[in-house]
């Protein structure tokens, strides 16, 4: 596994960085059906390696168990159905690993503007636009209103 | 290294110490407020940026063991089920809490004379209820007059009007209809329309990492600018070791660390904890002397037990419907169709559901990973989509119960970055809290189910949810069973009050920052009456 850690900074080698991208994409594939990238889109990627920050080092010291798992040829080698069933068997075997880079995944796919505009949300900071909620009907209340009190005296 | 002496110092700046501060200023005496964080910046809240949910459960997570920020102090909660959560800088707590802002129950001051459990309190609702009032003109409560679940008089009046309900309110209140129970539109501390300088919400929905727009009544954005233009005194990074005794057995000061770690002594007539039930205990323990050898105001043992979390439920319903997603305010609506005590369901007490908006897109996602309905791969997409913005439901916040073994003590071990030893928090789950949770989550089930809802997600307890920390100096007449008098006084040290959720005697089962804010006005009230006997 030390080939996966650079040894200048610690952080992911090349090979290290590749591997990582592609369980990324194996997570979270493109899909042409909803016009979406996966999260190995290289600005999503982008986003990944620079929010992972010091947990980098944990990341890598468990990437190679991917290289373990696959058949000879390894993990960048094996097709996007054999990569889904490997990365399954990662995070059985290592639940935590598997937590913290699917946690990394999900914080940075789903704040990509293209992936927001598909779900028909608007791509921006929630402040300082905001948005609209409907009051509602209040109609609903009547039937507890008309139920009466439910509170305990206590004298 | 001393300075000027000070009649009254307050030990963190949270909901319970701006309220106290703010009440006193009134007296013309020197107060000064020690907070061990900083003031908070509303243009630094995630909601500010693309990445506000991982920001939420990073650098804004309420946990203070994930944030590790510098203001932070470590707490072991290995030996817990239910893991501490809170905030260190000016407003505290408020600062991330979601506003959902019940008032106790007249019932709950008397829950021993009831139900024959826990104890009763030494105040009851109506000695609270002007205070009550007092708090929620300062911080603005929103919220609907004529709730059935609490009774006519006092009056609970509100400022503003209700949170919207949305499409999500909408599809909890059908459910709670179907069945026949109650609910009601929730109390909130957060503005639906201007009050008091403060804009109103829209709708952002990262409530539980501070409000950008300001529309949330967290405590530096009320009662501070209000105590600091009467002459309070507010000092951040200040961070208490213990409090010191004279030969008499009265506090004298503290000694504390500033901003640059250097270790002050600050002289003080009077002071006052406000560092909730976690911190106030901490400090109070690792306050020993000759002549409290055990912590002081500890002669009754009592100091740090008796801990007290609301264990909560969280149950949530996917429906083929869109609902609110992340946008709008988190809460709602409660429901305290359960809340007093039946025991034919099998346990003491009650609880309030407490309905929660939904979720962002992150977290839809997490949520489905998590729980297996999204799998890895093609599949990722049509999964997730059978969940974005069709998540919604609530939380049950469970009544516990005081128990002697559930305590804050010193961890041997661990402490914060100035040394001080951190808190050790050992807790147990009682059966009591067990039943309810079960039938809180079954009942809840149901109603979600009547909503329309095709699946439901649940937890319980949630382990992440020790926002409300309680009871360990609790208030009482009696020396022996309880560490502060009626009125927050120490029973062992004179000049020594508590103003933090420590007091309470049982947790009712609501959320407790109006009933901890209402006390501090109360304790403060009863030191203005007393200020020229107020040590005899």
């Amino acid at each position: 596994m030390s080939d996966l850690i650079s040894s200048s900074d610690q952080l992911l080698s090349e090979g290290g960085r590749a591997i990582l991208r592609a369980l990324a994409g194996a997570i979270i594939p493109a899909s042409e059906a909803h016009g979406v990238p996966g999260a190995d889109d290289e600005a999503i990627f982008t986003d990944l390696m620079t929010s992972a920050g010091p947990t980098l080092q944990f990341i890598a010291e468990h990437l190679g168990i991917l290289e373990e798992l696959a058949d000879d040829g390894g993990f960048l080698a094996a097709s996007l159905d054999d990569k889904v069933r490997l990365a399954e068997q990662f995070r059985s075997a290592h639940p935590e690993a598997a937590a913290l880079i699917v946690s990394l995944v999900c914080q940075c796919y789903y704040r990509d503007p293209r992936v927001l505009e598909s779900l028909g949300t608007p791509p921006r900071p929630p402040f300082p636009e905001g948005y609209e909620i409907d009051q509602g009907d209040w109609s609903l209340l009547d039937p507890v209103r008309a139920r009466g009190p439910i509170f305990r005296p206590v004298s | 290294m001393a300075t000027e002496p000070v009649d009254v110092l307050i030990i963190g700046a949270g909901a319970s110490g701006a309220a106290l501060a703010w009440s006193l200023a009134e007296t013309r005496m020197r107060i000064v407020c020690f907070e061990q964080g900083d003031w908070m910046n509303p243009a630094d809240y995630p909601t500010s940026g693309m990445d506000w949910e991982a920001k939420a459960m990073g650098d804004y997570s309420f946990s203070p063991n994930r944030r590790q920020a510098s203001a932070d102090y470590p707490v072991n909660d290995d030996d817990s089920p239910i893991k501490i959560a809170n905030f260190n800088g000016v407003g505290g707590g408020t600062v991330l809490y979601a506003g959902h802002y019940p008032r106790f129950h007249p019932s709950d001051f008397k829950v021993k004379r009831l139900d024959g459990v826990g104890d009763d309190w030494p105040i009851d609702y109506e000695t609270l209820a002007p205070y009550y009032d007092e708090n929620d003109r300062v911080m603005g409560v929103s919220g609907l007059e004529g709730d059935p679940a609490y009774p006519a008089e006092p009056k609970k009046a509100s400022q503003m009007p209700p949170l919207p309900l949305g499409r999500a309110g909408e599809t909890v209140a059908g459910g709670f209809n179907a069945k026949g129970w109650h609910w009601w539109p929730s109390d909130s501390a957060i503005a639906t329309a201007p009050y008091e300088g403060r804009d109103q919400c829209i709708n952002l929905g990262g409530c539980l990492s501070g409000c950008a727009q300001g529309a949330k009544a967290s405590s530096d954005i009320t009662y501070w600018p209000e105590a600091i233009r009467a002459g309070v005194e507010l000092r951040t990074r200040c961070r208490v070791r213990e409090i010191t005794v004279n030969d008499q057995g009265m506090v004298n000061g503290v000694i504390y660390y500033d901003a640059g770690g250097v270790e002050q002594f600050q002289p003080a007539e009077v002071v006052v904890l406000a560092s909730n039930g976690v911190g106030t205990p901490r400090i109070l323990l690792n306050s020993t002397s000759s002549q409290f050898p055990d912590g002081l105001a500890n002669r009754s043992g009592l100091v740090g037990r008796n801990l007290m979390f609301h264990p909560y439920a969280s149950i949530n319903g996917i429906f083929d419907a869109p609902q609110d997603g992340a946008q709008g305010p988190v809460d709602c609506l409660w429901s305290q169709e359960f809340y007093e005590t039946d025991l034919a369901r099998g346990y003491v007490r009650g609880f309030t559901y407490e309905m929660t908006r939904g979720r962002g897109a992150v977290m839809t996602a997490l949520t489905g990973v998590h729980s297996g309905r999204i799998p890895f791969g093609p599949g990722h997409h049509e999964a997730y989509r059978s969940l974005h913005n069709r998540i919604t439901g609530m939380v049950a916040i469970c009544e516990d119960l005081p128990e002697l073994h559930n305590t804050v003590t010193l961890d041997p071990e661990l402490k914060d970055p100035d040394g001080i030893p951190a808190p050790k928090i050992t807790y147990t789950l009682s059966q009591n809290s067990r039943d309810m949770l079960s039938f809180a989550v079954a009942r809840a089930t149901e109603v979600l189910e009547a909503a329309g809802a095709t699946d439901v997600i649940s937890e319980a307890p949630l382990s992440v949810g020790g926002w409300h920390l309680m009871g360990t100096a609790r208030m009482g007449t009696d020396p022996e069973t309880s560490v502060v008098n009626e009125w927050g006084r120490s029973h062992d040290v004179k000049n020594l009050f508590v103003v933090d959720g420590s007091l309470f005697v049982t947790s009712a089962g609501v959320n407790p920052t109006r009933t901890i804010q209402a006390l501090a006005l109360y304790v403060a009230d009863q030191m203005k009456q007393r200020l020229t006997n107020l040590f005899d």
